[in-house]
C-alpha cells in the first residue's frame, strides 16, 4: 500500500493557488498542521495569530463575514474544546463559511490527554449549522478541501498529517454526505471511520476469509448522517452492526448510528468500539489502539460476540491480510 | 423630538448631541417603568458616547432598513434563506463608509433609543421592545435594529471586528471598524488576545469606545475584579489610548480623529457616571447593573423623574 508523505502540505498549495478568497489562519502550530507550505507560498494570504484561539475564531468569523474563506488550522483539540464558545456563538450561529482543520485526531498523538481529541466530533456535531468530515487517507485528504468548501456554512475537517497511506482510488472521490462502500455482506455491517477503516479492512478481510458475510462502509460525513446507503446496510444486519472509530464512543460515530437505527427501527445489535467514556493518555498510537480497542482484534472480538462463537482469528491471521489501495477493479460495485 | 440624521462627514453641534443623549435617558427609563426593570444605568453612562459616534465620529450612509422593525426570521442556517442582521440600520456597506460593532448588547435599550432619536427606526420602533417574537430583544442579537454580529458572549465582538478590519484592508476599503464596548468585557481573556493581533496585524483602521462606568453585575469593578490601569495595560498592548470624560460630546468626537491613518489600534476609555441624569439611582449604589423598582412608591418617584426629565437636564 501507497503511503504518502504530507498530502495535505502540496494540496493545500496547488488548490488553494487559483482561490484568491482563500485564507489561512494558524495558532504557532504552522508547520505542525502543514500549512507551512501555503505560509511561504502565498505569504498575503496567511496569517499568524499567536496561541489564541478564542480570538482566532472571531477574526475568521469577520473574514467570513466580509467574503473571505478562512482556513483555521490548528490541532483538534484547540479547535473544539478550548475556543468552544466563540465557533457556536462567533461562526456556527451566523452560519459563516470558516473552515476549520483539526489536526491530531484521537489517539494519533504521543502528546497525551492535552493534545488527544477524543470528544471533538461529539462538540461539533453539537453545532446547529456545522458540517463535520472525517478524512480516512491520504486520497481523502486531496480531496476533502474540495468538499469543504462546497458547503455554504461552517465546516469542520478532521484531518491527517504526516505519513497517510492510500487506501482509496483517487479516481473514487470522496463525496460528501456519503459513505464508501468497502464491502458487501449481511452477516455483520462494519461502519470505521478515519484511522480505524485501515484496522478494519484487516479485521473484514480474516472475517470473511472465516465464511462470514460482512458489509463494511467508511463514513467521512458524520453530520449530516443521513446517507440512505448506510440505512440500506444497517437495516439488512442479520447479526448486528459494529462500529469502530478514534473518538469516544459517546457523540461520535457510534451514537450517530445508534440514533440513526432507533429513530429508523432498526433492530439490530450494535457494538460501539471506541474509547469507552475514558480519556487516553501519552503514548504511540499502536500501543493505545491495542490499549483501547480500536485495533483490528477488537473488531474480531465484537463479531465474535455478535456471532455467538471464538471464530479462531489471532494476531497472525490479521497480519497476513494484505492491504492495498483500493482501486476501480476492486471496488464493490454501487448498492 | 425632530429627528436627527447622521449624514457622513457632518459634524453635529454639541448641544444637539446632548438634547439626543437626555432623549435616550428618557426613553429608556421610560422602558424599564413600563417592563418593571431595565439596564437603566448603562443609558445614563453611554448615552453621550453613543450619541457623539453616530453623529460626530462614525460615517455612516442612510438606514435601509424599515423604521417597523422586522420580526425575527429564523436563525441563520442553509435552510433559512430569511435570516438578517440589524446593520441595516447603519446604512449599507461601501468602501469609503465606517462599520459600526456592538459588543456589550445588553446596552441594546440604548441604542434602539438613539436609533429612533435619529429616525433610523421609527418612533414606535420600541412597542415591539422585549416581546416574543420580536428582534427588539432585551438583550440584542445580530437581527435587533443595530446590530451585525452575536456578541451576547462578552468579549467576543472585537475579534469579529478585527477580522472585518483586515479583510477591508485586504479590499483596500477606506472606511474605519467602529466597536463599543463596555469596560467588564476587559476581564474577558479574548478582549487581550485580540488586542494583541490587532497591533500584531497594525490593524489601525479599528477604533474601540468603551464605557468605563466601573460597574458590573456584581457590583463596582474594583471590588469584583480589577481592570485598572485599563490605559496603561492598553498601551501596553500596542494600543494609541485617548482617555476623556465620557459625558464630554466634544472631547468624545476629538478622540476618535485621526483613526485610520496609522496602523494603531485606537481605544478611548470614556470616563462615565452610571447615575448621570437620573441622580436618585445614586442611592441604589452598588447595584446598578439591572434596576427593578421595588414598590409602587419608587415607581411613582421615578415617573415623576420621567416627567421632570428634559431636554438639557444631562
Amino acid at each position: 500500500m501507497e503511503i504518502v508523505q504530507r498530502p495535505h502540505r502540496d494540496n493545500l498549495v496547488r488548490w488553494a493557488e487559483q482561490r484568491p478568497e482563500v485564507l489561512v489562519l494558524s495558532a504557532d502550530l504552522t508547520s505542525s498542521c502543514e500549512a507551512d507550505g501555503f505560509r511561504d507560498a502565498y505569504p498575503e494570504r496567511f496569517f499568524s495569530m499567536g496561541m489564541a484561539e478564542q480570538n482566532m475564531m472571531g477574526f475568521a468569523a469577520g473574514l467570513a463575514r466580509e467574503g473571505f474563506f478562512p482556513y483555521v488550522h490548528t490541532f483538534a483539540v484547540f479547535v473544539s474544546r478550548r475556543p468552544f464558545d466563540q465557533v457556536a456563538m462567533s461562526i456556527a450561529y451566523p452560519n459563516l463559511p470558516v473552515r476549520l482543520i483539526g489536526f491530531l485526531p484521537g489517539i494519533t498523538t504521543p502528546g497525551g490527554v492535552t493534545h488527544q481529541a477524543v470528544d471533538d466530533i461529539g462538540l461539533m456535531r453539537l453545532l446547529p449549522n456545522m458540517t463535520v468530515l472525517e478524512c480516512g487517507d491520504a486520497t481523502e485528504v486531496e480531496q476533502v478541501l474540495d468538499l469543504a468548501q462546497a458547503v455554504p456554512g461552517p465546516v469542520y475537517v478532521r484531518m491527517l498529517r504526516g505519513e497517510v497511506p492510500r487506501l482509496f482510488d483517487p479516481a473514487e472521490p470522496m463525496v460528501l454526505g456519503r459513505a464508501r462502500l468497502l464491502g458487501e455482506g449481511e452477516d455483520l455491517i462494519v461502519l470505521s471511520s478515519g484511522i480505524c477503516t485501515e484496522e478494519a479492512l484487516r479485521a473484514t478481510g480474516a472475517l470473511r476469509a472465516h465464511g462470514l458475510s460482512v458489509g463494511h462502509l467508511h463514513v467521512s460525513t458524520l453530520k449530516p448522517f443521513d446517507d440512505p446507503r448506510v440505512r440500506a446496510a444497517l437495516a439488512s444486519a442479520r447479526l448486528g452492526v459494529i462500529t469502530l472509530e478514534n473518538h469516544s464512543i459517546v457523540g461520535g460515530l457510534g451514537s450517530a448510528v445508534a440514533e440513526l437505527m432507533a429513530e429508523r427501527g432498526i433492530g439490530a445489535r450494535l457494538i460501539r468500539l471506541g474509547l469507552r467514556d475514558t480519556y487516553a493518555h501519552g503514548a504511540s498510537r499502536q500501543y493505545l489502539m491495542r490499549e483501547y480497542g480500536l485495533d483490528a482484534m477488537a473488531l474480531v472480538r465484537a463479531a465474535e460476540r455478535l456471532v455467538g462463537e471464538p471464530l479462531g482469528i489471532d494476531e497472525d491471521a490479521l497480519a497476513a491480510v494484505r492491504l492495498e489501495t483500493m482501486g476501480r477493479a476492486e471496488r464493490t460495485e454501487d448498492l | 423630538m425632530e429627528s436627527i440624521p447622521a449624514r457622513p462627514g457632518a459634524a453635529t453641534a454639541p448641544g444637539d448631541i446632548r438634547r439626543v443623549a437626555t432623549a435616550i435617558r428618557r426613553r429608556v427609563l421610560e422602558h424599564t417603568l413600563e417592563n418593571n426593570g431595565g439596564y437603566l444605568s448603562q443609558a445614563c453612562s453611554s448615552a453621550e458616547i453613543l450619541a457623539t459616534l453616530y453623529l460626530g465620529v462614525m460615517r455612516l450612509g442612510p438606514s435601509t432598513a424599515p423604521p417597523t422593525p422586522r420580526p425575527f426570521a429564523g436563525v441563520p442556517g442553509a435552510d433559512n434563506p430569511h435570516a438578517f442582521t440589524g446593520a441595516d440600520y447603519n446604512g449599507a456597506p461601501a468602501p469609503e463608509l465606517d462599520r459600526f460593532i456592538f459588543s456589550p448588547v445588553h446596552y441594546a435599550l440604548v441604542l434602539y433609543s438613539l436609533l429612533i432619536e435619529l429616525g433610523r427606526l421609527g418612533p414606535d420602533a420600541l412597542d415591539a421592545f422585549n416581546r416574543d417574537g420580536s428582534t427588539v430583544e432585551l438583550i440584542g442579537a445580530e437581527h435587533s435594529p443595530g446590530h451585525e454580529v452575536t456578541a451576547g458572549s462578552l468579549g467576543q465582538a472585537l475579534s469579529q471586528a478585527g477580522g472585518i478590519a483586515l479583510a477591508r484592508r485586504l479590499r483596500g476599503d477606506t472606511g474605519r471598524v467602529w466597536v463599543f464596548m463596555s469596560d467588564g468585557e476587559f476581564q474577558e481573556g479574548q478582549t487581550w488576545e485580540a488586542f494583541a493581533a490587532l497591533a500584531h496585524h497594525r490593524l489601525g483602521n479599528i477604533g474601540v469606545y468603551v464605557d468605563a462606568n466601573a460597574q458590573q453585575c456584581d457590583g463596582p469593578m474594583d471590588t469584583v475584579m480589577t481592570t485598572e490601569p485599563l490605559a496603561a495595560r492598553l498601551r501596553a498592548f500596542g494600543a494609541e489610548v485617548r482617555e476623556v470624560d465620557g459625558h464630554d460630546p466634544v472631547a468624545l468626537a476629538e478622540a476618535g480623529e485621526g483613526v485610520g491613518e496609522d496602523g494603531v489600534p485606537r481605544v478611548v476609555i470614556a470616563r462615565t457616571d452610571p447615575c448621570r441624569g437620573i441622580d436618585r439611582l445614586r442611592e441604589r449604589w452598588p447595584k446598578l447593573h439591572y434596576v427593578r423598582f421595588k414598590n409602587e412608591a419608587e415607581f411613582n418617584l421615578y415617573r415623576g423623574l420621567l416627567a421632570g426629565l428634559s431636554e438639557g437636564d444631562a
